[in-house]
């Protein structure tokens, strides 16, 4: 057995108006796959906020390691057609801090490795504002992993497109997993997808939650009815 | 022409002016600041005339007001953007009108006053070309300090949060040095026009370039092509070298926009 990577402990969240975590508690293997599924406001993405320090729980507390790297897909975007960036130059603004304003050779050497991991060879040099939906995803999956993350977490990244590229996002999501037992956090509304992929399950309901194997996910919610 | 001390300066002054504007203007086209930029150089008007009432420089006037209005403007940042528009066009026609206030009580001739709007050649001194060679060092290492978390900041807001930049430290140290930048500016195209270097050679470069240093190696060409093309033709004809300069960047401009149009229809 893996050891627990992230242990969530009695976690609330109550904004003004209306709770939305209620008592949450779960823990996350190193290596895990996880899919966090639930319906449209349910608090899904508030629970990623809070994993990222973005929000604080009202009460409970999450224990992970302070140095823990996280890679973050985040749900919204701003990229229009006008967005001039390369898909490359995009996917190198990840490495931030106070250095030269070039990269270093070890730097450069990270951004090629990460670009073919995702298979953007091709398109490397195409500007971002005109690369397609699941070709900007894909960069977006590539900017996340550029710091070698030991979680990932995807927000809805494959919502609304079509099957071909839904599968080849999550096979190199899958190869990292399995390669560098990097733990996964993919939040979903896609059942198909989630009895497909990952191997455990956090389903978040109103004031209440249940977690397992996805292999316990109960059947008649694993048969394509969107939660 | 060369032969004149102040055509020298102002070749001088035009061309930090230039690299100063291509490096500043990719940010400010990425942060979606042009609006802003056009407020700082009212802002910069009324400094020059409040400097003027002094009896200081223009220059320091100038200075001191788009410092302290920038950091104000930052504060805003967080308002609604709707809002935030409102908001900076109530306070740049307050500063236009400090301005025209100032010019009046300073009781200086008029030419004083269309030079700090229109920008004027003659009155680069040396002692002037120091400055604003200081203050453009000043504004470039600033900018090469922070310049992979402004890039990120910039380019990617969102991204930029989840690697744990800064993004309000660099939002305000962006502003006053664009403050800075507008300053110097000024000083060779006048306060009215000085967005026009601040946004079009960058927002051109972007369609012909696609990473951050070429779009700004190139917004430096466009700026510079302006700059001494505009200072020889006003030098030659006695027009006001602002309307090649501004004429110029927005022919290029033009080109650019006729280039996309053009790429776009061919895919
Ligand atoms: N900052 C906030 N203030 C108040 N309510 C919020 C805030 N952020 C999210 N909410 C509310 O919390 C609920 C959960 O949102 P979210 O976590 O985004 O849902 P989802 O599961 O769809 O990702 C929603 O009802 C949303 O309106
Ligand atoms: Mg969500």
């Amino acid at each position: 057995m893996q050891s627990s990577l992230i242990k969530i402990e009695n976690l609330s969240l109550s904004f003004p108006d209306h709770h939305v975590l209620n008592n949450l508690s779960l823990d996350i293997k190193k290596g895990e796959f996880l899919a966090v599924i639930g319906e449209n406001g349910v608090g899904k993405t508030t629970l990623v906020r809070i994993l990222l320090k973005q929000l604080r729980p009202s009460s409970g507390k999450i224990i992970m390691p302070d140095d823990l790297r996280i890679g973050y897909v985040p749900q919204f975007r701003n990229i229009d057609v006008d967005y001039p960036l390369s898909v490359r130059d995009f996917v190198s603004l990840s490495f931030t801090g106070f250095k030269f304003p070039w990269l270093s050779k070890t730097e450069k050497k990270r951004l090629n490795e990460v670009i073919s991991e995702v298979k953007l060879n091709n398109i490397e040099k195409r500007p971002l504002g005109l690369a397609s939906g699941g070709e900007k995803q894909k960069a977006y999956l590539a900017s996340a992993l550029v710091k070698h993350p030991q979680l990932l977490i995807l927000d809805e990244s494959t919502a609304s497109w079509d099957p071909k590229t839904k599968h080849e996002l999550l096979d190199v999501v899958v190869d990292i997993n399995k390669k560098f037992s990097v733990t996964i956090l993919f939040v979903s509304h896609d059942l198909k997808l989630v009895s497909e992929y990952p191997d455990h399950y956090l389903w978040l309901q109103k004031g209440n939650y249940e977690s397992g194997k996805i292999s316990d996910l109960p059947r008649d919610v694993k048969e394509g009815i969107n939660v | 022409m060369f032969e004149l001390e102040f055509m020298r300066n102002a070749y001088v002054a035009g061309t930090l002016i230039a690299i100063l504007s291509g490096v500043m203007g990719v940010f400010v086209i990425a942060r979606n600041m042009s609006f802003l930029s056009h407020t700082l150089s009212e802002i910069g008007f009324a400094g020059a005339s409040f400097g003027i009432f002094m009896g200081w420089s223009p220059l320091n006037g100038m200075l001191l007001f788009t410092t302290i209005s920038s950091i104000l403007v930052g504060e805003l940042s967080s308002q609604v953007e709707s809002r935030r528009e409102s908001v900076i066009s109530a306070i740049s026609g307050l500063f236009i009108g400090l301005g025209i206030l100032f010019l009046a009580l300073a009781q200086t001739n008029s030419s004083y006053a269309t030079n700090i709007l229109f920008g004027s050649v003659i009155g680069i001194s040396q002692q002037n070309v120091n400055q604003m060679i200081l203050l453009s060092s000043l504004v470039l290492v600033v900018i090469l300090l922070i310049f992979r978390d402004l890039k990120a900041d910039s380019f990617d807001p969102i991204g930029a949060r989840v690697n744990k930049v800064h993004s309000s430290l660099m939002s305000i140290l962006f502003l006053v040095m664009l403050a800075f930048s507008v300053s110097v500016a000024a000083q060779i195209v006048g306060s009215l026009l000085i967005f026009i270097l601040l946004t079009l050679p960058a927002a051109s470069s972007k369609y012909f370039a696609h990473t951050v240093f070429k779009m700004t190696g190139l917004a430096i060409v466009f700026a510079l092509t302006g700059v001494w093309l505009g200072l020889y033709l006003g030098y030659l004809t006695n027009w006001p070298v602002t309307f090649f300069i501004s004429t110029i960047e927005v022919i290029i401009y033009a080109i650019a926009l006729f280039y996309n149009s053009l790429r776009n229809r061919s895919e």
